[in-house]
């Protein structure tokens, strides 16, 4: 009866799924379930998003030996949108229209997921994205495995105000100039306010993308330390520009015990490239860090060394929201018996399963995530030791309740089927919001 | 509790001589590896306070993370290379434990600091006045009112006059932090600080500014606006010099332009590559270095430089040799062509090194800075406008007082002519290129110290060398250095007041405007070679 039931809806999904004029395509792809890769392999973002895709063709390789999903196996189907955001749509059309992939994991940067966005709602299908980021969106074909700011960005601010922190007093709010940083430093200048620091106790900087020339900026903030109160950088700067600016850190003396760095975009990949002893003790703030010790984290690292073939390859942060978020759909697809998008939307929001640092992540109403939050110093191996972590795993918000517009936005699309529903409303402002 | 039974042991042992201190220093060092952060750094700050010479060697330790436990609880230090173990307490040898079953004893940030005033304290009287130098140094950015005492006793046994004015300072800094010191006592030490007038002094004077007592707050505040009103000259002197510095590094990455594209009007867009294939021969030559001679690796720039130029100038020949020459008088074909090479190239490298950054380390003498009066001058900037210098210096040699250098002249201004005049055209073309090539390898030496090594190294600095060129004038090699330093100088300028991302917008509008004014740049050339 079971059989019956599942070969059924197989073909409804398949019917559902195959073009019309089509209808034997449809059929033949029903050997195999294709998953879509989505990450740039050329261009300025090939660095970091490369390992992206290397890890989910190591995960997919590992579920096809225990047997695949559904019974069927699993067929990466890797594209490369060329750190170009609007190659990034027309990829993702490629992949959902015509390699008809179950799902999609991929995007980096916020403006490639912004851009892929009206193609995962219009062919309704489902984007798995596994960076950390700015939060102030939901949307019900995305699932965000990466963390929002109060998965990262708030716990870090608010170690580095207690006494094991420092007791920073003074804070530069430093940043490249695009949305990530501009969102998430509103975020946390309205939390510091809140917290009683004063105007002139918050700077904040941008540069472009790429700067090089950190003279100026290290020195200014070197200036702002040296007013008698506890001074610490809050990093958004993102990819290349980290080198030269740590390297210049290291080169006008600043230490960490003086003025602390604590970046959102640093993890052991970037560090890879840097001579890190003038960086000891500069922090980091992820939900997951090589160095912590685990059974399944040292299991996903030797994996990973196999699969690559080269034993010093790092993982990161991205990597283990790819790892949950793979797992979770795994799941979900084997919960709702079919890979059909509505079918395991609704099934995902209640599924669990594992991370890498000894919890169990859940995935929530709001599309978001559970994860720990770990605060890492900074080692001469270019390893982050962890000095701080949250007794919990911390539920992913998108709405950040320090701005005052979205305060009143909450996100639920098991009960409320909505993304930015506003409470005193009571009202969902859907596309309008 | 084992250890603290050990401890007791060695202080029976060692008799009533000496007894509390032992006690002291032995229940101090049982307690190291327990309790919090915030435990281990009051623990550290006291040994600083024994001043005991054995404290030094268990803190040095620590700071070198060699300081371990032993799986029955003994802190116990560990040679890094041998793994041989002595007690911390009193150096007894303790074998050699496997290294799994020790346990780190690990630090943060505020531990750290900890370290660093405890060992500041420890080095107060070591007989090298530098040491003395960097303790007081330490000591005065603690600016902790426990360690007046201490101070007091080292000013009174100091020597060397520098290291006593530091003291001073110091003990100045601890003095305004204490809540019982007298009132002219401050006031002196609010005196001592203004007449060191940088950073640290403002640190200290700072908090004192907004002082209950008016007295000490008043001349606190004329302290700080004395302080304020020197900076302000120093400031100005430190923008120059960042000025002249990212002048030096347009200068170094647009010269080699200057001539394939200002000399020879090749649209060049692989000129960025052949600076990042200069950058990674300095990545092969420190990786050969360091597997094969690392008492080489201070010398490892030197080296690279010339490998840097040969790798990039033969790249060169054969672009021109291959396309550029086919490509002669069509400059579109050209900017095509040269940008598929890019692309190549690009691709090239992250397929044979890897699409992510290579460390390429900085030797002794390009690390760390120094101070001019109030300003601070690090030292690889130095040395890279040092090393543009020269290489300019050596270009303009090459091409007014060399044969070739005749040549090139030659051919670029009156092809037809030149040729009449039995110069091989085509070799000189090859060699001309080479040439700006192979200086943008040398440029992409001098960048690996200060950007990151990776394939897209070039792609950020074409638009600046291009930038530079067209502003200086093409075809004027003075011209190049002249649009360097002024767009360097403005930028910095600029900075500090519009913010990165402004001050750069302002820039390029700023030689937008310049270029409808004077399409030729800052030095035009002039006379038929114009138009040629």
């Amino acid at each position: 009866m079971n059989v019956t039931r599942r070969n059924l809806l197989g073909g409804i999904a398949a019917i559902g799924a195959a073009p019309l004029l089509a209808p034997l395509r449809g059929w033949a792809a029903e050997d195999t379930i294709k998953v879509g890769i989505l990450h740039s392999l050329s261009g300025t973002m090939a660095i970091s998003e490369t390992t992206l895709k290397d890890v989910m063709l190591m995960l997919i390789a590992e579920q096809n030996a225990k047997g695949g999903v559904l019974g069927k196996k699993l067929e990466a189907v890797v594209v490369d949108p060329a750190s170009n955001w609007p190659l990034f749509a027309e990829k993702a059309r490629e992949l959902i229209s015509q390699d008809k992939v179950a799902a999609v994991f991929g995007c980096w940067t916020s403006v490639s997921r912004k851009s892929v966005l009206p193609v995962f709602k219009e062919l309704n299908s489902i984007l798995f994205y596994p960076v950390q980021y700015e939060g102030q969106e939901s949307e019900r074909n995305v699932f965000y495995t990466g963390a929002a700011p109060n998965q990262q960005a708030i716990p870090a601010v608010d170690y580095l105000m207690s006494a094991d922190g420092g007791g920073v007093k003074r804070w530069v709010l430093e940043g490249t100039d695009y949305v990530y940083p501009r969102t998430t430093n509103k975020i946390l200048e309205a939390y510091l306010k809140s917290k009683g620091v004063a105007d002139e106790d918050i700077m904040i900087n941008y540069t472009p993308f790429g700067f090089s020339d950190w003279q100026t900026e290290v020195s200014k903030i070197k200036a702002f330390g040296a007013a008698g109160k506890k001074t610490a950088v809050v990093s958004t700067i993102n990819g290349d520009a980290n080198v030269p600016f740590y390297k210049e850190l290291g080169n006008q003396g600043i230490k960490a015990e003086d003025i602390p760095v604590v970046a959102f975009s640093v993890g052991e990949e970037e560090l890879a490239g840097l001579d890190t002893k003038p960086l000891v003790g500069h922090l980091a703030a992820w939900n997951y860090f090589e160095s912590i010790k685990t059974p399944e984290n040292a299991a996903f690292i030797e994996a990973w060394h196999k699969f690559t073939g080269n034993p010093k390859r790092v993982t990161n942060d991205p990597m283990e929201a790819h790892y949950i978020g793979f797992n979770m759909w795994v799941k979900a697809v084997e919960k709702a018996g079919t890979t059909d998008a509505d079918k395991v939307i609704d099934a995902l929001p209640g599924i669990e399963a594992p991370n890498l640092t000894g919890g169990m992540s859940k995935m929530l109403p709001n599309h978001h995530i559970t994860k720990p939050v770990y605060i890492g110093e900074i080692q001469e191996d270019g390893q982050f030791d962890v000095v701080w972590k949250t007794p919990d795993l911390v539920p992913g918000e998108p709405w950040s309740p320090y701005l005052p517009e979205s305060k009143d936005l909450v996100s639920d699309w098991v009960t409320l089927k909505c993304g930015n529903y506003d409470k005193v409303k009571q009202v969902c402002l859907g596309a309008n919001g | 509790m084992t250890s603290l039974l050990r401890a007791l042991a060695l202080l029976l042992a060692l008799g009533c001589a000496g007894a509390a201190a032992a006690q002291d220093f032995a229940g101090l060092i049982a307690a190291l590896p327990g309790g919090s952060y915030a435990d281990r750094a009051k623990v550290v700050k006291d040994l600083g306070l024994t001043g005991d010479p054995r404290a030094l060697v268990v803190l040095r330790a620590l700071e070198a993370d060699d300081l371990k436990v032993l799986a029955d609880g003994t802190p116990v230090i560990v040679n890094d290379k041998t793994g041989a173990a002595v007690a911390a307490v009193d150096g007894s040898d303790r074998g050699t434990p496997a290294a799994d079953s020790l346990d780190r004893v690990k630090v943060n940030n505020a531990v750290r600091r900890a370290l660093r005033s405890a060992i500041g304290m420890l080095t107060l009287r070591d007989p090298d006045p530098a040491r003395r130098l960097a303790a007081a140094r330490d000591a005065l950015k603690a600016a902790d009112p426990d360690q007046i005492e201490a101070l007091d006793a080292a000013l009174a046994a100091e020597t060397d006059a520098g290291v006593a004015a530091t003291l001073a300072e110091a003990r100045a800094a601890a003095v305004l932090k204490s809540p019982d010191a007298a009132g002219p006592d401050q006031l002196a030490a609010i005196a001592t600080l203004a007449a060191r007038g940088d950073d640290a002094a403002r640190a200290a004077l700072t908090p004192v500014a907004a002082s209950a007592k008016p007295d000490l707050a008043k001349a606190a505040q004329a302290a700080l606006a004395r302080i304020d009103e020197a900076q302000r000259f120093w400031g100005l002197a430190q923008n120059l010099w960042y000025g002249l510095s990212l002048g030096s590094v347009l200068m170094l990455a647009a010269v080699g332009l200057a001539i394939t594209f200002g000399v020879m009007g090749v649209i060049n867009m692989a000129h960025g590559e052949l600076v990042m294939l200069g950058a990674y021969t300095t990545f092969v030559v420190q990786q050969v270095i360091r597997a094969e001679a690392p008492g080489l690796f201070g010398w490892s720039l030197v080296i690279a430089a010339p490998l840097a130029f040969v790798v990039a100038g033969a790249v060169g020949v054969v672009i021109e040799r291959g396309i550029v020459r086919h490509l002669y008088g069509r400059p579109l074909e050209t900017l095509l062509a040269t940008w598929g090479v890019s692309l190549m190239l690009q691709q090239a490298v992250r397929s044979a090194f890897g699409p992510d950054n290579r460390d390429v380390g900085n030797p002794g003498w390009m690390s760390g800075a120094f101070h001019l009066g109030q300003m601070q001058i690090t030292w690889n900037r130095l040395w890279i406008l040092v090393f543009a210098f020269a290489v300019f210096a050596v270009l303009l040699m090459v091409l007014k007082r060399t044969p070739i250098g005749l040549q090139m002249r030659a051919v670029t201004q009156n092809r037809a002519m030149a040729a009449n005049m039995g110069i091989r055209t085509g070799r000189v073309d090859a060699l001309t290129f080479g040439l700006g090539s192979g200086i943008a390898g040398l440029a992409g030496v001098a960048l690996s110290q200060i950007d990151n090594v990776s394939p897209n190294l070039g792609q950020n600095y074409i638009v600046d060398s291009f930038m530079v060129v067209v502003f200086g004038g093409a075809g004027n090699i003075w011209g190049t250095m002249a649009g360097a330093f002024t767009l360097g100088i403005a930028n910095k300028f600029l900075e500090p007041f519009a913010g990165a991302v402004l001050g750069k917008i302002l820039i390029l509008v700023g030689i937008i405007l310049f270029i409808q004014k004077r399409p030729r740049g800052l030095f035009a050339v002039k006379g038929r070679a114009v138009e040629a």
